[in-house]
Formats: structure tokens, sequence, C-alpha cells
């Protein structure tokens, strides 16, 4: 118990954001009748995060270099046009269509970084001169049509459609998602595994690890978690393609972040710009980079809403950039950079949708719900400068 | 019973993992000067901080007492209020504000609603006299050289009335000239009733103005020397200090340069800074010969990081002119990291601006300019990594309870250490080292000139620039002498002498 108190205390930062997420659910769950922790709602909050969340984690990133961009929410309104005019209008084959968009986003963000890298403009003014101009841009494309409605179910399907079960069965656990509960059994070993290893080297070297009555209750205790999560979205239509697709992007970025080169020159950039260029890294295209990723990912973030909608409108991304940036604060990211993680992005954009959807099944009054999502955020920002005050 | 102005008892002081000070009686004495040495690590920064309420009262355990009263400081703001002045190993004045704005610092005169800047200046300049210091107070800090803004942080200090002065290595970054003069302005306050605590690694300095001198080691008071009654030399300190005695601290090189293999070789070289629009080096013409250790030596300011810089892949961008030839190719670096793969490496003089990433752990820096020495098709290899770091520390006997641990917790010296560290694990041809030993205690300082005759012995060469006169003369197989951005002249390492290097070095 004592040794549960000082972990937890020592990694409060951490462990916050679970807590903080754990107690919102609970909150919405209670108030909701448990409508909020029901299979559907789950599989629908979980839908509305990913376009957010994939913004987000490209944000982390552009927030370690010290940097922002305000482009992003505009950009992907307009990529997600550019795909539904690829798609209707010049009749591109679906897969063609989103790889061009893609393409393009990543170009877009090349050009944000263009200024910011080479000239030394601040990167708030240079992509709040992107958010200007993909928001026209934007108006252009959608000027002539309006709203353009996809036909396409293949696209449509990443925003609404959910992974085929191959184990389909009547007489065996009927109307439950079973490939979606082979993933998740699969996903707890890999972490149990993961953990093990994990465990191993840290001893190997002398870190200071949990003691083995704790690490063994923390496995069983995510595990148990992961185990639940598949089974309420079994309990639906099992997994969404848009949630393989946002832990696609979580596990591959993670992975970029801890253990690449690439990972370590980027959060060494943010840590101290000066030492990092003397020590050989190209402060310049670690930015490049770092934007491209962000330009790619709104072009995703784009591509998952306008398939949400099924449609592109005049209004997609509005908002979107401040969503992300809130929610990549929230997740731990530090403004004075070379701080930030990956799954904590995810945590934050997790914390942040709950928040609006719940507020939403609850019917909280729009007005007050913009003031309950920035107390959140300022208690966030808060909570995180305090523990790490203390810590050091 | 003595006239103490400060009593520190059974001090305590732990962090996570490491117990940083375990039970420190420390006293000083009214009007004296008294000196803190110790090996990095030992505790010394800790214990000041302690002393001025950097870490609040509850964080440690003892008691300390000022003028016989016990005291409770929550923070730096209530040990100014009762008198006590420090001055931080780091510089902490504000770069782009004035001179007396700096002193003024936190405590403006008002006048009506603004500030009374007249009063100000005339208050700034009675400080500035104090400390002898003639500059304009309204000259921008970042405008003066470092020994003069380190006489502006005492003025600023002084600015509160203090009456017992700490000083945490103030005399690291000086040059010789620079130092004499602190020191004598420490005498001088001396007259005028302050006590001062001073750290330092420089044992000469110690040993020519302590009246009491205070040795600690792993956290624990090892003895409180009287100077002139216990006879104190420096023999004596470092014996104190490591545990064992130093006979030679600078260890003698078996091997010779190869002289007939020219390294580097630099001609007509010169470089303009945009940024300050003036000329930073004019006309430079040297060479380094494969392994051979070559010292730059020079004022502070002289030109030689300058040097260093515009060589090594040039990151402040200075328009250039002239001939580099490194391993017997003519060639430019366009960046630091194209030098790197040629083989050429600068660890950097100022390991907290531009050496470290503070708040990464220690494994983190050691292998972050040669990544590709851990890594396999960009992925990196955690345990090859944790090895290499682990291997480092144990080789440079880097005080810290483990390799994950944040490089902003480390003692200065330590720090200092990492820093080396990763540029041994690039391996490069040639080092150019700017001020390797600065803030290291007398055995690490072993270790490191110990480590560079290793590196030599292996045919790497070494460009060492360094302010400390018996270092470079200590060290050097040749010597070369900066002035005004220019080579003032070249001496022999065996030969050459204090007053010959001073000569050239003021000579312009
Ligand atoms: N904030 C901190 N967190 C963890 N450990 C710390 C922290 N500050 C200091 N330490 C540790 O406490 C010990 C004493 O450090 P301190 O800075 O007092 O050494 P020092 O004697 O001043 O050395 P140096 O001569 O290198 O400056 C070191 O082992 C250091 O790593
Ligand atoms: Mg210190």
């Amino acid at each position: 118990m004592n040794e549960l108190l000082t972990v937890l205390k020592k990694n409060i930062r951490e462990y916050g954001m679970y807590i903080a997420l754990a107690a919102i659910m609970a909150v919405f769950t209670i108030l909701s009748q448990g409508v909020f922790i029901s299979s559907r709602n789950i599989a629908n909050l979980l839908n509305q995060t990913g376009y957010i969340a994939v913004l987000a984690v490209g944000m982390t990133l552009v927030i370690v270099i010290r940097h922002i961009d305000l482009s992003v929410g505009f950009l992907s309104g307009f990529l997600g046009a550019v795909a539904a005019v690829a798609l209707t209008q010049w009749h591109l084959p679906v897969l063609l269509g989103i790889l061009v968009v893609l393409v393009l986003g990543a170009c877009a963000g090349l050009l944000t970084a263009l200024p910011v890298a080479g000239l030394g403009i601040p990167s708030f003014v240079a992509s709040l001169a992107g958010w200007l101009i993909y928001r026209g841009a934007l108006m252009l494309v959608t000027a002539a049509t309006g709203t353009i409605i996809i036909p396409q179910d293949s696209f449509n399907a990443l925003g609404n459609g959910y992974i085929p079960d191959l184990f389909a069965s009547q007489t065996f656990l009927p109307g439950i998602h079973k490939t979606t509960l082979l993933l998740g059994a699969i996903a707890i070993v890999m972490f149990i595994l993961g953990q093990l290893s994990d465990r191993k080297r840290k001893v190997q070297y002398k870190f200071e690890v949990l003691s083995g009555g704790l690490f063994a209750g923390k496995l069983v205790f995510l595990s148990v978690i992961l185990g639940l999560i598949s089974w309420i979205l079994a309990g639906y239509n099992g997994m969404s393609w848009t949630v393989v697709i946002m832990l696609a992007v979580v596990l591959i970025y993670d992975f970029i972040a801890r253990r690449t080169v690439l990972g370590r020159h980027i959060y060494a950039v943010g840590g101290n710009p000066e030492a990092a260029e003397l020590s050989g890294i190209s402060v310049k295209n670690i930015t490049f980079v770092v934007f491209a990723s962000m330009g790619f990912l709104s072009a995703l973030s784009g591509i998952l809403f306008t398939a949400r909608l099924k449609s592109a409108t005049p209004q997609a991304g509005t908002l979107f950039e401040l969503d992300a940036i809130a929610a990549a604060y929230i997740g731990g990211v530090s403004a004075a950079g070379g701080i930030g993680s990956i799954s904590g992005s995810l945590i934050g954009a997790l914390v942040y949708m709950s928040l609006m959807n719940g507020m939403n099944l609850l019917g909280t009054d729009i007005s007050l719900q913009y003031i309950i999502r920035g107390l959140v955020l300022l208690l966030a920002v808060v909570f995180d400068v305090v523990t790490r005050k203390r810590r050091s | 019973m003595s006239d103490n102005i400060l009593e520190m008892r059974h001090i305590v002081k732990t962090f996570p993992g490491v117990r940083a000070l375990s039970d420190v009686s420390f006293a000083v004495r009214r009007g004296e000067i008294h000196c803190l040495v110790g090996e990095n690590g030992a505790g010394k920064s800790t214990l000041m901080k302690v002393l001025s309420g950097v870490y609040p009262h509850n964080d440690f355990e003892g008691e300390i007492l000022l003028n016989g009263k016990n005291i409770e400081f929550n923070g730096i703001h209530d040990s100014e209020l009762a008198g006590i002045g420090t001055i931080y190993q780091e510089l902490a004045l504000v770069p782009e504000m004035t001179v007396y704005e700096n002193i003024m610092l936190g405590h403006e005169l008002r006048r009506g609603m603004g500030i009374d800047i007249q009063e100000m200046i005339q208050r700034a300049e009675d400080l500035l006299k104090r400390v002898r210091l003639s500059v304009n107070p309204s000259a921008k800090v970042k405008d003066l050289g470092i020994g003069k803004q380190q006489l502006v942080e005492i003025a600023k200090a002084l600015s509160r009335n203090v009456s017992l002065l700490i000083l945490d290595e103030p005399t690291a970054a000086l040059n010789e000239d620079d130092c004499d003069n602190l020191l004598d302005i420490l005498r001088i306050l001396k007259t005028q009733g302050v006590t001062s605590i001073m750290i330092s690694h420089k044992l000469k300095e110690v040993l020519s103005i302590a009246e009491t001198i205070t040795v600690l080691r792993d956290g624990q008071t090892i003895c409180t020397l009287d100077r002139e009654k216990d006879k104190v030399d420096e023999q004596m300190l470092i014996k104190h200090m490591v545990g064992r005695s130093i006979e030679n601290i600078y260890p003698p090189r078996a091997s010779k340069p190869d002289e007939s293999v020219v390294l580097l070789e630099v001609k007509n070289w010169s470089a303009y800074d945009p940024n300050l629009g003036r000329k930073v080096l004019n006309n430079v013409n040297f060479k380094v010969h494969k392994g051979e250790v070559v010292g730059l030596s020079g004022l502070v300011g002289s030109g030689r990081t300058e040097l260093a810089r515009s060589m090594f892949g040039n990151p402040d961008g200075y328009a250039i002119a002239g001939e580099l030839s490194f391993k017997g190719r003519k060639q430019r670096f366009a960046h630091p990291s194209s030098a790197i793969r040629a083989g050429l490496a600068y660890a950097t003089e100022d390991r907290k601006k531009n050496g470290l990433v503070l708040i990464k752990s220690i494994q983190e820096n050691i292998s972050l300019a040669n990544l590709q020495g851990v890594s396999k098709h960009g992925i990196i290899n955690e345990e090859l990594d944790k090895q290499t770091a682990l291997n480092f520390v144990n080789s440079l006997s880097i005080k810290t309870p483990g390799i994950n641990q944040l490089c902003m917790n480390l003692s200065g010296g330590n720090q200092q250490k990492v820093s080396v560290a990763k540029w041994l694990f690039v391996g490069p041809d040639l080092l150019i080292f700017d001020e390797p030993t600065r803030g290291i205690d007398v055995g690490a300082k072993y270790e490191i000139y110990t480590i560079i005759n290793d590196l030599v012995a292996k045919g790497m060469s070494i460009l060492m620039i360094s302010s400390e006169l018996p270092e470079i003369l200590g060290m050097s197989d040749r010597i070369y002498v900066v002035a005004n951005g220019t080579i003032a002249g070249e001496l022999d390492g065996k030969s050459a002498t204090q007053e010959a290097v001073m000569r050239l070095a003021t000579q312009y």
C-alpha cells in the first residue's frame, strides 16, 4: 500500500490523466444512467475521437519542437473537400484518391515549415496565414456545389464502417463481434509480454522498478481494462475502421518517438535546439519533418471526418486545430519543448472528446459546454505545471 | 567562543535516489573569507542552496544559525532579507537589459506611478564603484565580457545590503586577470565587513584567498582547516578532497605526435559575423598533427571559440574566407553534422547552454551525437544504448544513481563529464575541446587528462581551448596564442612559460 502511494505520487502527472479519464467516464455513466458506457455510445465516442486524436498526435510533436500549427483545422477541412472532389469529379479510384490527398497534406506541411525553418518566422504567424488561406480554399472548392456528397461506400466506411467478423456464428456468443474479442486478446498478450521484457531490461540496468506484487497488479488491472474495452466494442458492431486507423497512427508514432533515431532527434531539438545543432542534428530538417507529418495527419483527419459525414461541407474542420491543441496539452505536452508523449496525446483526446460526448448526451447547453471545456483545459495545464514543479 | 556569523548543524538533504548531504556541519566566522572545496557532486552547491533558501526549511533536516539565531527560510527572498547574497554557479543576469536594470532588478525604486530612473542609475553607479567596475550603467549586459558580468552580479548582490556573500564557482569561467580582480574585490569587501563563502575548484586561488577551508566529500564534512595554522598546501587539500594523493596533476605522456602527418591545416582563415557586424577572425593560420595536443590560449573573447565554431560546420552563419584542409582534403563543412561525419568534433564550453539537453537523461545525451552507433535502420537498440551509457558512467566515474537520471539533476562537474562522454562516443579524429575542465574537480581533471593521453596515444588529435594557463602549459605539445581574432604567436609546449603566453595574449 505504501509503495502504491509513493508510486502514485511520483507519477502523478502520468497517472493523473488516466484517473481523470476514468473519473469523467464514471460521472457521465452515472448521470446518463448507463447510456454513456453502452457499447453503442462508446463506439460512437471512439469514432468521434479518431479525427481529433490523429491531429493531436501530430500537434504533440509540433509543440515538442517548440512550435505550433494553427492551420491544421481548415487544412483538414480543405483536404477532405479535395478528397470529395477527387472521388466525385475526377473519378479517381478510392485508394488513389486517398493517397493523393495524403501526399498533398505532407506537402502543405512542408509549405508551412518553409518560412519557419528557412527564415525563422514564428510558426504562430506562418500557420495563422495557413489558417486563412485554407479556409478560403475550402470555401472556394465548395462554392460551386455547396456540400459535396460522396457516394463511394468503401470511402465512407473509413468513418462509419466496422471491420468484418471473420468468425461470425449464431451459436457461439451470438451478437458479439468475435474478431474484435480476438484482437483484444492478442493486444493483452502483447501488452503483457512487452511489459515483462521491459521490466527485465530495467532490472538489468538497475533502474527502479515496481515490486513484484504491484507489477502483477498493474498487469492484471490494465489487462482487465483492455479486455473490457474490447468486450464493450464487441457488443455493438465491433471495432470500427476509424479505431483501427487511430490505433495504428498512435502505435507507429509512439514507436517513432521512443525507439528511433528520428524520435530522439525530435525530442533533442525540442529540449535544447542549440545543443542539438552542435550534436550534428539539423534543426531545420527536423522542423520540416515534423510539420510534414502534421500536414500528413491533417489530411488523414480530413479523410476520416469527410468519410464520417459521407460528404465535404464548407464548415468542415472549424476549430479542429484548437481541439487538437487542447487535447495535446491535456495529454501533458510542455510548451517549453522537449516533453510530451504520443500515448498522452491519445488520452488527452479521449478526455476531451468524452467531455463533449457526455455533455451532448446529457443535453448540456452548448454555451456551458464551451465553458466547461475551457475549465478542464485550464485545470489540466495547472495540474501539469504544479506536479512538474513539485518533482524537480 | 569565537564569533560565528553562520552555523549549519547536521544538515541532511536527499533527492530521489540521492543523498546529497548526509550530516554536514559547517561554521563561518564573522568577517572571514571561507572557501568550500570538494569533488564534483560532493554537495557544495546543495549546501549553499540549503543556506540561501532555494530549498525551503522543511525540505531538509538540520538547523541553521545566523548571528546565533535559529532561522527558517521559505525562499530566496527570505535569505536576502536576512542579509545573505548569493551568486549561483550559473550567471543569473538578463542579457538584454542594462547594467543598472539588472542590478536593481526586483527592487526598482518607485517615483509616483513610474520608476525613478535617475536615482536607480545613481545607486547602480555607487555599487559599481564598490566592485571597482567602470562601465556605463546604461550599457546592455550582453555587451560586457564575462568577467565584468560576474562583477555586475556581485554589485547586484550588494545592492541588498548583504553581510554574508555566497559565491558558487565565481571564477570558473574567468581568465587569470579577471580572477585576480575578483579576488581583490572580495578582499576589499572583507575590509567593509562582508563575510564571504566561496566555492572553487581552483586550489591555487583558494590558497591565496581563504582564511578557512572546509572540505566536503560524499555529502559529509571531512575537515575544516585554518590555512595558516594548519599550513595547508595543494597536496593536502587534494588528499582530503579525493581521499588519496595525486602526485602529478598532469600525467606524463608517453606517445609523441606524428609530425609527418598534418591532420588539420587552416590558411588565411577569416570570418565575418553578420549579427555583430564585424570580423571575428582575421587571417588565422595554424595546423594540427596526428596524435598531437595543441593548446589554444588567449583571453576570453579573443576569438578562440569563434575559430572552433567556424570550422565546425559554422552554425552561426559567419561569412568565411580562407582554406581548411582536413585529413589531406580541402573542405568546408556546411553543417556540424558533416563535420562530425568527417571526423571532426567540438565539445562546447557552455554545457548548460549548448552542450547538453538538460531535460533528458544521461543515456539519451551520451548517444545523441552518434545515434548511428546504437541503432540499425533508424531503430535504436535500447540494450546497446544503455550499455554504452553505463560504460561511460563507469569509466569516467560520473556520479549518479543511474543512467536514467536527468542531466539537470547532476552536479556541474558531472554534467561536464556527460558532455565529454558524448564526444568520446563519436570517436572523432580531431576533437576540439573548449574548456574541457571548467568546473571540474582535481580528481576528475586528472581523469580527463589521462583520457586525453590515451586518445592521442591511439592516434587521435586534440585541439584544446583553455583559459587556465597551467593546463595549457601542462598538456600541450604546441601552443597557439590567440589575440584579437588572429594567431599572435606559436610556442613549444615544453619550453613555454606563463609569462610568454600572457605577453602574446595581451600584445594587441
Ligand atoms: N535536483 C536534484 N535532483 C537530484 N539530485 C540532485 C539534484 N541536485 C543535486 N543533486 C545531486 O546531489 C549531489 C550533490 O550535488 P551538488 O550540485 O551539490 O554538487 P557540487 O559539490 O556542487 O558539485 P560540482 O563541483 O560539480 O558543482 C550530486 O550527486 C547531484 O547529482
Ligand atoms: Mg556545484
